[in-house]
Formats: structure tokens, sequence, C-alpha cells
């Protein structure tokens, strides 16, 4: 008796693990640095050249690094919303402008405002892939240490925002 | 110009179907090409829907590729290349499970099971051995 | 008014498979003859409805109705008339709905082929065929209705995704579909027996010819899968062990245990626990498949957009069905023992040990397919697992099974003596090795262990599955011919040796060059030269392309002209190779158009693939076996 009930009890072993797996999204990919120092990395800023944009300037505050470029429609979508953000002067946004055109990001930046402490212009997309970006826009979270506390990947809003960097925020300034 | 050439790519990062092919030339060593073709179909791209760098041709998949040419070319050994694509992306990025810790089950499998299937028909086959071969006429003719 | 139409027949098919599902089963559990026979009725009453429906659908695209949600979403003034019909089942509605219409189509074969069957066994396969219709007809009606509206009606429809727009399309989701849905059959016949607590030879006999044919459909789908995927995605590869591939694959390995379990079943009534979890097992991963497929859990290019919500229908729908049928199967083996036994050297044991590889490498394929979704669960991060590991583990249990696969059809039933045995097989074993080495030196130059083993295997499936036909076609006067059955398993060994060829010589020899090249360039690949004579631009119907023109020569002498194309669809402006393809009995030469470099350059992917078409010409040899082997069974007594 007891094997004839053996593909039963597999059966209702995998099925939880079916139902866990529907409640997330299988395309979404955490990040490796949560926990972890950012990335080092120094970029000329996109409106200055001579100017760069590194690890060291995330030191001391919370603040937010957001990876985005003119070619991403969801970049288009979420600005708006860190105009907001960087209006309110609730927290540092810097940005690293991921494989894209200078002329146009300063344009996309011109049209739209510029929400950003510092934009580095990272433009053969190395440094994306340092900081393990597969889809813009990303945001990142980082404390004052410099350290990765969380990555939210897709166009943000007022929503998400309250929902997942709210709390974080909070938990860090504890 | 430009412009045109990120929206063309920007085109391609939705579309899985058009091919990735290397702008650059093949490595003059064969063996290096060789290495470089064989990382490059085992690494699995980011954003694409279950496909690996060497046939999808969304951006960061052309990327990877560079810069796993890159690393070549600078003597990096296969390990070096991986571990550097596994602290920015994770084990999900290799198409081939490691051999240790959560994965190592998996590489025992296939030959844990075939021993178990092994021992377990040797049990039934002795038990049959002892039992009666002619069992009266079949209720089907030959089928052979 | 038609798409209302086609709504309301679903409905009524509705009515009629919940008739079909129950009345029939309580028919059977009390002896009620008139309630049993409510099963033929409703079942052919079910199909008609189920095809009136579909066939409201197909109007509706052929109608260009884009006030239907599902005609705006696939189809396109513009798109061709061929590709509106395919469209009808190019997404997950629409090919609910085939799946629906193939399953009431089973059911009705089974009720009219089903003479020599007692009354009581066929109400009940039929009743829980009913059953699972009534299933997917609730699917489709409460989550997935491919008659919902769109309001107000769009101008002109999003268009075929253009990977679809191909013939590919018509035929291997259909195909594949009359497979999946036809190993429900044997499902519901062994949930019948479960029922009743009869299992005997006869049972056996009257369930293989269903699940043969149904493998045999099954065989083609997947092969017609994997060519498609071939010449359409440009990238020339044949298998990814994507997940949804291996949906499809899991199936056919049990089904085709199931075909070698109930030839031991209906031959000495043995191995009938076994049969049943084995006809239990191929239906349960074939609705695991779909739910794979279409519940959005899994990232895969072959999975249909669709939601949570219905993975969590269809989630509760394969629960109850499996869960169902495993309570019936831990109550009812148990007593199914029987006494017969055959010695260690006998068919039995090769099919036992048949029966265990194949149940081995479909855990290895589902093991690899569900690992990173199990590994997330517990935590454990996202990890991939792909042809690294597939390949090799995959190969573990098939090389042992390859290699026996030509003994075993040559072992007696019962008890096989050394003697004669060893005889009949040395020359073939011989044989096969002298080819396994020579071969691959000879043609290709060159030799490896895994090629040795690979070459051999296939020689020896081959020259073993020839021993039997070809005593028969040189039989003398009065001896007995080879029956259908032994004929149709010889071929479809012989197909399986195909395959092998093909497989093993195209993984080794295959050559792949990605090179830019500009016009007026030649490039030698595998010993022949491959001119990029020409790069222009075409139209076509529904799109615009970038046509290279690759003129192929060997030693100067002209070989053939292939025109790859890089095109973009006017409505959905993706971009998308279609390869051009030289194909050979013995080789394809495949050429690919990549991205424009600057300076006038092209990347062009060249590829040389030698007998890659013997991969899909073994699979439908395969299959061809199976319909001759069920082709004989007319001639058999139908005792009840």
């Amino acid at each position: 008796m007891n094997r004839f009930l053996l593909p039963l009890v597999a059966v209702l072993i995998i099925i939880p693990i079916f139902i866990l797996g529907l409640q997330s999204d299988p395309s979404e990919l955490p990040s490796q640095y949560i926990g972890k120092p950012a990335p080092e990395f120094s970029l000329p800023t996109l409106a200055d050249p001579a100017k760069t944009f590194s690890n060291e300037d995330l030191k001391g505050q919370v603040s937010l690094v957001n990876i985005w470029a003119t070619w991403c429609g969801g970049c288009r979508t979420e600005h708006p919303f860190l105009m907001e953000l960087a209006r309110s002067n609730t927290i540092p946004i810097y940005a690293i402008n991921w494989r894209d055109n200078r002329p146009a990001a300063l344009s996309f930046l011109e049209q739209l405002g510029n929400a950003y402490v510092a934009s580095g212009f990272d433009e053969d997309g190395r440094v994306g892939i340092d900081w393990g970006a597969y889809g813009a826009p990303e945001t990142f979270l980082i404390n004052e240490e410099g350290t990765v506390v969380y990555r939210f990947t897709g166009p943000l809003n007022r929503t998400l925002w309250e929902q997942e960097f709210v709390p974080r925020i909070a938990e860090l300034k504890k | 110009m430009m412009a045109r050439i990120i929206a063309a790519l920007a085109f391609m990062t939705l579309s899985t179907s058009a091919l990735a092919i290397d702008s650059e030339q093949a490595f003059d060593d064969p063996e290096l090409q060789a290495r470089y073709e064989k990382l490059v179909a085992e690494v699995r791209c980011v954003t694409c829907q279950n496909q690996n760098i060497k046939d999808s041709n969304a951006f960061i998949a052309s990327d990877l590729r560079r810069e796993i040419r890159r690393m070549i070319g600078e003597g990096k050994s296969n390990e070096e290349i991986k571990s550097f694509l596994v602290t920015r992306y994770g084990d999900f990025v290799l198409y081939r499970p490691r051999f240790e810790g959560k994965t190592l089950a998996l590489w025992i499998a296939p030959f844990l099971l075939v021993l178990f299937g092994g021992f377990a028909l040797v049990r039934v086959v002795r038990h049959r051995m002892t039992l009666p071969i002619e069992d009266g006429p079949d209720a089907n003719g030959d089928i052979r | 008014m038609i798409p209302e139409i086609g709504q309301f027949a679903l409905i009524l098919a509705l009515i009629l498979a919940v008739c079909q599902g129950v009345l029939p089963l309580i028919g059977a559990h009390r002896n009620d003859a008139a309630l049993m026979s409510v099963a033929r009725t409703a079942t052919f009453g079910q199909l008609f409805f189920v095809a009136i429906s579909f066939a409201c659908l197909t109007i509706a695209f052929l109608n260009d109705d884009f006030s239907v949600l599902y005609v705006a979403n696939h189809s396109q003034l513009a798109l061709p008339t061929p590709y509106k019909v395919s469209a009808v089942w190019s997404a997950h509605e629409g090919s609910l709905l085939m799946w629906i219409l193939i399953l009431a189509g089973w059911t009705a074969a089974v009720a009219k082929f089903s003479s020599g069957v007692p009354d009581r066994l066929i109400a009940r396969v039929i009743g829980v065929l009913g059953l699972l219709s009534v299933g997917f007809l609730l699917f489709a009606l409460l989550t997935s209705n491919p008659f919902d509206r769109l309001v107000p009606a769009a101008m002109d429809g999003a268009d075929l995704n253009p990977l679809l727009q191909d013939p590919g399309l018509a035929i291997h989701p259909p195909l594949l579909y009359i497979g999946y849905v036809g190993f429900s059959v044997a499902f519901a016949f062994a949930i019948a027996a479960m029922i009743s607590g009869d299992l005997d030879q006869n049972w056996a006999r009257w369930t293989r010819p269903w699940t043969v044919v149904a493998w045999a459909f099954l065989t083609m789908g997947i092969a017609l899968g994997s060519w498609w995927a071939y010449y359409e995605l440009g990238w020339g590869g044949w298998w990814f062990w994507d997940p949804v591939e291996n949906a499809s694959f899991m199936p056919w390995l049990m089904g085709t245990a199931l075909i070698h379990s109930l030839a031991v079943t209906e031959r000495r009534g043995l191995f009938k626990s076994w049969t049943l979890l084995l006809a239990i097992s191929a239906f349960s991963l074939s609705l695991l498949g779909t739910f794979l497929v279409r519940s959005g859990i899994i990232v895969s290019v072959h999975a249909f957009a669709t939601d949570p919500t219905r993975g969590f229908f269809i989630l509760a729908f394969l629960a109850i069905v499996v869960i169902g049928a495993l309570v019936l199967y831990a109550w009812r083996a148990p007593g199914l023992d029987s006494a017969a036994g055959f010695s260690a050297l006998s068919r039995e044991t090769f099919l036992l040990l048949n029966n265990v590889l194949l149940v081995v490498a479909t855990t290895l394929v589902l093991l690899g397919t569900l690992a990173p979704l199990i590994v997330e669960m517990l935590n454990g991060g996202k990890i991939s697992i792909g042809p690294p590991w597939f390949e090799i583990a995959f190969l573990i249990p098939m090389i042992p099974l390859v290699l026996l696969l030509g003994v075993g059809m040559h072992t007696a039933w019962r008890q096989q003596n050394v003697g004669p045995w060893m005889k009949l097989l040395k020359f073939p074993a011989i044989a096969a090795l002298l080819i396994g080495v020579i071969l691959p030196l000879l043609f290709y130059g060159r030799v490896s262990l895994m090629l040795i083993v690979g070459c051999f295997a296939a020689a020896w499936i081959v020259i073993t599955s020839l021993i039997q036909p070809v005593r028969s076609w040189r039989r003398k006067e009065g001896a007995t011919a080879i029956t259908r059955s032994a004929l149709g398993m010889s071929i479809a060994h012989l197909g399986m040796g195909l395959f092998v060829i093909g497989v093993t010589i195209v993984s080794a020899f295959g050559v792949e060059s990605d090179r830019a090249m500009r016009v007026g360039e030649t490039l030698d690949v595998a010993g022949l030269e491959f001119e990029l004579r020409d790069v222009r631009q075409v139209q076509g119907p529904n799109f615009t392309a970038i046509e290279g023109v690759v003129e192929i020569r060997r030693d100067g002498e002209f070989v053939a002209n292939v025109r790859p194309q890089k095109r973009q669809y006017l409505v959905q402006k993706n971009w998308m190779t279609e390869a051009g393809i030289h194909p050979t009995w013995n080789k394809d030469l495949f050429v690919a158009l990549g991205d424009q470099l600057g300076d006038g350059a092209w990347s062009v992917r060249i590829q040389y693939k030698p007998m890659i078409r013997f991969i899909w010409i073994g699979a439908f040899v395969m299959a061809l076996g199976g319909f001759i082997a069920i082709s004989g069974r007319r001639s058999r007594r139908t005792d009840k």
C-alpha cells in the first residue's frame, strides 16, 4: 500500500509550490547587491563631462540611484513622479544614464525637468552591467554607508513609492 | 543617425526573433574563439524570454558578449568570467547550474535515479523469476 | 450576431457535457442501460455545438470582425487569408477552444468505434471524458471567452505575431493537441478500470489503439514544432529544453512507456499497476503542460501571454483531476498483482527496463523544468537550468535505453534461450560497431567516444529493426508473414534509429560561423563558398524586408542561391529573421542575415547542418510505425 501512495504524496507537495509560484513575477530578477556595498563606479556627469559622479557622492546620506535612458518608455512615464519627489526634497536622486546619447538625454531632461542631483553618463553600458541592470528604469535605495538596501524595477509612481520605499526609508532613519 | 540606431535598438529589445550576431571579428586563436562561443551559448540573456546571449539581439546581450570577449582577451579564465556575471546577476545568468550548493543535487540526480531504478528492477525480476511462467493460453495471438 | 451564436453554442455544449459526464457514470454504477446510452448521444451533441462555436470564431476572423476582442488582438486587415484562419488558434482563448473541440472529437471517435467494448466500460470512459470537457468548457466560459466584445470596435487589428505568420502555425498546434488530448482517452480508460476494479488483458487490448494514435500525433506535433523553430527563429537550433518544449516532451516519454507497458498487460496480464500509473501520468503531464504554458508561471518565448487568475483555475482543475486519479490508484493498484512469472532473460524484463528508464528520463526533465521554481519558492534565489544540464542528464538514462532497444525487440516472451539469441544478434552487433567507427571517419574525417556510441547506437537500432521485416519479405512459401503490429513496431524503432543518426551527426559535425560580410565578399564554411551577392529592399503583403542574396558554391561549381531576410511587419514593427535554407537529404545549408554594421558590412550567420533532416524524418517514421501497428487491429476478434 505504501509505495502506491508515493505519486499522490509527490503531487501534494508540488501543488503548494505552484500556488506560491503563481503569486510571484517570473520575469523579476532580485538584485545581487541587497545588503552589499553598491558597485564601485566613476562616471563623467551628463551635464559636464569634466565632472565625475562616483560612489563617494553616495556616502553620507540616504539616496536613490535611478537608471534611465531616452530609449526607455517607462522612464518617460516615471519622470514626472521623480520630479515631484525631487521638488519635495524628500531624498536626493542620483542617476545613471544608461547606454544613451548625450544630446538626446540632455534634451529629455530639459523637456521633463531634471530630477537628479547628478547624472552619470554610462555610454558603453559597463556600469549598468556592474549594477546588474537588466531593464530600465530601475531605482536603487542606498543607505548612508553606500550599501544597497533595495532595488525596484519598473516605472515608479506614488502608490509604489509609498508601498515599497517609504517603509524602508523609515527603517533606515531609525 | 545615432538616434535612428538607438531607436532600432529599442525596437529590437522588444523582439526576440531578429538575429544576434557579433559585429566584431572572431578571435584569431581558434581555441579562444571556441571558448567564447561555448561560453556565450551558456549565458542567459537577462531581459529575454529564455534565450542565451548568443542568439539574442537585445542590446544587453550584445553588451554581455562584448564584456566576455574583453575578458577572454585579457586572459581571464572561464571561472573568473562566470564569477563576474554571477556577482552582478546571480546564478540566474548561467544556464549550466553550478556544481555546488543547492544545485549539486541536480547533477547527482540522474545517476541516483538510474541506480534506484536499477535496484527496483532487479528486485521485481528476482520475484518474477520465482513465479510460474506458464499461465495458460494468451488472450491474443502472437504479436511478434 | 455570429459571436453570440458561438458563445451560446458553447454554453449548450457545456450543458451536454454535464449530461455526458454525469449520467453515464451513474448508469454504469446502476447497470442502467438507458442512462448509459446517454453517453453516445450527449457526445455527438457536444461535438456538434463545439464545432459550431469554433466555426463562429473562424468566421469572425474571416470577416475581420474587430468588435471581437480576440480577433482585434490577433488579426489585421492585411493579414493573408490562410493566416486569418490559423490565427484562430494562435493565442490562449482560441487554442483553448480548439482543445475543447479536439477533446469532443476524440470522445466522439471513442463513442463511434467501440462496438466490441462492454457498455459499462464505454459508459465510464465517455463519462470521464465528459467531466474533463466540463472542466475545460467552464475554464473557457468563465475566464477565457474568445467571444468577448471590444467596445468600441477597432478599425484594424493588432496583427498576428509575425513569428506565427507561417504554415507551421496551421499544422503544429492541431497535431500537438490531437496528441495531448488523445492521452485523455487512455486516462479515461484507466479511471474506468479503477472504478470498476476490472483491469484485464481485454482492457489493455481496447486501450492500446487509442494510445498509439494519440502518441503518433504527438510525435508529429513535436517534430513539426522542432522543425518550425529551426527555420523560423533564425538561429539554427532545433531543441532548447525550454519549459514549454519540455511540457510537450514529458507526455510523449510517458506515452511511449505506456504503449510498451500496455503490450505487456495485453500479452501476459502483467504490469497492470505500471500501466495505470503511466496512463494517469501521460495525461497529467499534458495538463501540467497546459498549466505551465497558460498560467504565466514560467518565462518562455512559447508561453501564451495570460494572467495568474487563469493560472489558478487550471491549477485547481489539474489538482482535482490528478489527485482524484491518484487516490483511485492508491486504492485499486495493490489488488492488481498477478501471479505470472518470467525469467531474467525475457521480453518482460526488457520492457520493464524500458519503463524504468523512460520514467527516469521523464523525472529528470520534470526536475530540470521545475527546479528553478522550487528553488525560488524555497528562498534559494533564482537559478537557470538550460541545455548544458538537460543534455547530459537526459543522455544518462537514454544511452542504455537506446542500446538495449535493439536487443529487447528480439527477446522472446517469458523465457529466451541464450544460444539462439546471441546467434541472432552477434552479426548485427559487429556490423553496427564497424559502421559506428567507420562512418564518421569516412564521411567527416574524425571520431570520438560519443560519436562512436551515437553512430553505433543508430546503426544498431536500424539493423535490428530491419531483421524481422526483411525475414518476412524473404520468407519461404507458406511461412507466416510479419503481422501489422510487428511491422509497425519495426518501423517505429527504425524511425528512432534515423532520429539518433540525425542528432549524433549534426551535434558532432555541425559548423556555425558568424562573420561580417560586405556585398561581393565570399566566406568559406565547411568546404563550401558563400558569396553575399546583393542586399536589397523587398516588399511583402504586410511587411517590408531587407533581403540578402547569397550564392553557394562548391569548388567553384554553383550549388544554390538562398535569400535570407530581415522582415519588419507593418503593425507590430518587430524585426524578424527569415533564414535562407538550402535543404538536401543529407545536409542543410543555413544562412541568416543579422544587423547592418558600419561601412556597408552585414552580420551574417552561416551554418552547415549535416543530417539534420533525419531528426524530423526519423520522428515521422516513428509516427508512421505507430499507425501501421494499429492498422491490423481489425483482423483481431473482439470479445467481450
